[in-house]
């Protein structure tokens, strides 16, 4: 899938990247869902909720990206992510920051010397519909401002269209800036309208480069489905499996309740196992999820909901 | 494209501390969920239900049924002899004028009623399946009770429109009174196949649970009993293989429809010839079950699973063979072996379970020499290492790759969960293969090419033939088998013909 093999061109250089990837990248939409469904059923109840919910708000990168975003809300975010609930020692930091990355040196400096870190979207976000040059100086700004992640969104009209090259060279391009920074890849899979293309897409996306592979933007109608993730978890296996590079998951958008959250642990510890249960391989892209993740550990800890304002929402 | 198990972690050395849960959990273990086995509301003895009543058998003989995941006895189950089957067959021609004569739509209102109440005592019905034949409680709860009050809602709805299933003209009559002997492995979905049919045509019926297996069709007599079906109408013997011959052999009974072993099968339609009874068989299958190089492979390993360690692979239609193109091989059975690792075998009553009992020491037995005799063929033995509870009758989930057709774990059928694997080449290969059996009950194919699919469905011998799916059952379409895997159809309007003049 690396480049397209043309028939044209008098040499093709030979390699490993020009083959298919696999035999088979085709997905069952059917099977795929009925499976994704049949995984939301797992008895999750006391220590393994517990558990369950301490990992998942270990896994949360904490997002606001709104026109409206100031720096003192970058502020309030980042001592949240830090300190999800004052009252609840058990409770870890969240995984990451996630803003635009004009406000990355705010966030830099709130969470310096802290296990969390500064997640920036770069590249056009969320459209992308902006040249390569625009794409890499974005990136290389929040990249020189202390982003240790970026998300980047994939040329998904390419995508669209067929244009498997554009998309491979633009996402190698990004990584080349990324530096040491972590590269994720939104492949917007609500636009792509089939599970094959977001197969397809997941896996150019890893071959050219992806550190992660993200569901969506959170910005258009259909965000990330349980189905949409397995699919991907599956692609993350399948790679690591014929590739040997280990890639990690993101899913973004609409992920509000912990039940929700849980089944996607569920799909994680059922396809890649327990040993991407952390937030190396596996993150959540959210901002109301963690209130309700911490009222959920509040519940489970203590046995009732107190009332309606028993947990500090921002 | 060397397989790596660990991989490095691309990142440098962090500049942050490390976060407090950056370290992996060595498991995530679900909750344990456990369906209270006190909703099966057993009694201690159970009597044969002949015409309306309870009996006691003639000869006073009981015998144990027992709980096959801890081997506990669950209660005890008359043993009807010869003159016990003879009252049955008796009551059933005694009630056949009053339930063929009635006007077909109050039958078909009672038959509506039937499948109420299974429904509203789906949970009862599903924990004393469980308990008695040791199915995980999630597929009696999801697969077992629903398909069976489905069964008597489907046929309910045929029963006032007989006349449109034969030929114009033909005034639809039943065939008279029928015995019916059905098997361990779904059973009450088996008496529901079987009486649902029967009873929307007109006939009355004897039937014959397996004797590992009684309880829930006489929990389905007391239903039916509730639901205003008349005395005599259905009547339910219980015990073992002489009983069942008694039943065949009887000189009164019209039709027999027997599900079970092919070796019964053949020895029922000896003991016919020449009697005039009608005879309709649901036989054993060794089901060809075709991966190709275009397939889904992680829907298609769904498939599998699901086609060879559904009811622990207790099932006629199991996709026992799998046929995979040589070029996806080594793919399916990794993703197929990593898949296996997740089965959670173990108490049937968790809801949490998978794969649950073996439903007889016997069978277990059977599976087991299966195994010794895939060994010493030749193949490899391959599955995850379960933990299988100390007590009860259990058989982890298996694979066997390097088989080859000539083998008998090939050619045989072992009704447990173990699945022989052998490859093909190219499509032709696939369905000279795949035919190439005794045995013609079902098939499956995975492909992404829909011509190929129908290509294959044409040319394969099987009575059902599932793409891209398996193991999916619905009332409304026919089920049944080529060559020693019986004839006659169940299911669908073509059910309705073995039981119809």
């Amino acid at each position: 899938m690396a480049s397209q093999p043309s028939y044209h061109s008098e040499v093709v250089a030979p390699s490993m990247n020009d083959l298919p990837p696999l035999p088979s990248l085709s997905v069952d939409e059917v099977g795929l869902t009925a499976r994704a469904a049949e995984l939301g059923r797992r008895s999750i109840k006391k220590a393994t909720k517990l558990e369950g919910i301490r990992r998942a708000l270990s896994m949360v990168d904490l997002t606001t990206l709104e026109g409206a975003d100031t720096p003192d809300r970058v502020r309030r975010l980042c001592r949240r992510a830090l300190q999800p609930a004052a009252d609840e020692a058990g409770l870890p930091p969240v995984a990451a920051v996630c803003i635009y990355p004009r406000l990355v040196p705010v966030a830099y400096k709130e969470l310096l010397g802290s296990p969390v870190q500064v997640c920036a979207v770069a590249s056009g976000f969320p459209a992308g519909q902006v040249p390569l040059s625009v794409k890499i100086e974005d990136t290389r700004a929040a990249v020189e401002n202390g982003a240790d992640e970026v998300d980047i969104v994939v040329a998904r009209g390419s995508l669209l269209s067929g244009d498997w090259q554009r998309v491979f060279d633009e996402i190698a391009a990004l990584k080349e800036h990324c530096g040491r920074a972590h590269l994720k890849v939104i492949l917007e899979t609500g636009e792509l309208g089939t599970f094959d293309k977001v197969a397809h897409a997941a896996w150019v996306a890893c071959s050219a480069g992806a550190d992660f592979i993200k569901t969506s933007t959170g910005k258009v109608a259909v965000n990330s489905t349980p189905p949409t993730a397995l699919c991907m978890l599956n692609v993350a296996r399948d790679y690591e499996r014929e590739r040997g590079r280990r890639i990690g998951v993101k899913i973004a958008g609409g992920i509000r309740t912990s039940k929700e959250a849980l089944h996607y642990l569920v799909l994680v510890n059922e396809t890649l196992g327990p040993r991407s249960l952390t937030n190396k391989w596996f993150r959540i892209g959210a901002s109301s999820l963690v209130n309700d993740l911490v009222r959920q550990y509040k519940k489970a800890m203590h046995g009732t909901y107190q009332c309606a304002d028993d947990v500090v929402t921002d | 494209m060397t397989r790596v198990q660990e991989s490095s972690d691309p990142r440098v050395e962090p500049k942050r501390p490390v976060h407090p849960l950056a370290a992996p959990p060595e498991s995530w273990d679900y909750a344990t969920s456990i369906e209270d086995a006190s909703l099966a509301n057993l009694r201690d003895r159970y009597d044969l239900w002949i015409d309306g009543e309870w009996v006691k058998p003639a000869k006073k003989l009981w015998f144990e049924s027992i709980n096959p995941s801890t081997e506990q006895t669950l209660s005890e189950v008359a043993h009807a002899g010869p003159t016990d089957v003879d009252k049955a067959v008796r009551a059933a021609r005694r009630a056949l004028p009053g339930w063929r004569d009635m006007p077909a739509s109050h039958r078909a209102r009672i038959l509506f009623a039937v499948s109420r109440l299974l429904q509203e005592r789906s949970r009862e019905l599903a924990v004393l399946e469980t308990l008695d034949n040791g199915k995980p409680i999630r597929e009696s709860r999801d697969v077992d009770v629903v398909l069976a009050a489905q069964h008597f809602f489907y046929y309910a709805g045929w029963t006032d429109k007989l006349d449109h299933v034969l030929p114009a003209g033909r005034k639809a009559e039943p065939i008279g009174v029928c015995g019916q002997v059905i098997p361990w492995n779904f059973p009450l979905l088996m008496a529901a196949w079987k009486l649902a049919p029967a009873l929307a045509g007109g006939n009355t019926c004897v039937l014959k649970p397996a004797e590992t297996t009684s309880l829930t069709a006489l929990r389905l007599a007391e239903i039916l009993e509730e639901a205003g079906v008349p005395p005599g109408v259905v009547n339910i013997v219980t015990g073992a293989g002489e009983t069942g011959a008694a039943l065949v052999n009887h000189p009164d009974v019209d039709k027999i429809a027997f599900t079970g072993s092919t070796d019964v099968g053949k020895l029922i339609q000896k003991s016919l010839a020449g009697t005039g009874k009608r005879l309709t068989l649901e036989l054993g299958g060794k089901a060809a079950h075709l991966i190709f190089d275009d397939a889904p492979l992680d829907q298609a390993v769904e498939g599998i699973i699901q086609g060879i360690y559904f009811n622990q692979g207790q099932v006629c239609c199991a996709g026992s063979r799998l046929l995979v193109q040589e070029s996806v091989e080594r793919q399916l059975i990794d993703l197929l072996l990593a898949r296996m690792q997740n089965i959670r075998v173990g108490n049937p009553l968790d809801k949490n379970t998978d794969l649950g009992a073996i439903n007889s020491e016997e069978q277990l037995a059977k599976i087991e020499s299966y195994l010794e005799i895939g060994e010493h063929e030749g193949a490899t033995r391959r599955g995850p290492q379960c933990e299988l509870p100390a007590s009860g009758y259990w058989c982890a989930p298996t694979l066997f790759t390097g088989v080859t057709p000539t083998m008998r774990i090939a050619t045989e059928e072992i009704f447990g969960p173990v699945l022989s694997v052998l490859t093909f080449r190219t499509p032709d290969e696939a369905i000279e293969k795949a035919n190439n059996s005794l045995y013609g009950l079902s098939a499956g194919i995975w492909s992404d090419k829909g011509s190929k699919v129908f290509r294959m469905i044409e040319k394969l011998r099987a009575g059902v033939v599932w793409a891209n799916t398996y193991n999916k059952f619905d009332a409304s379409s026919p089920f049944g088998g080529y060559k020693e895997s019986g004839f006659g159809r169940e299911g669908g309007w073509h059910g309705l013909f073995p039981y119809l003049k």
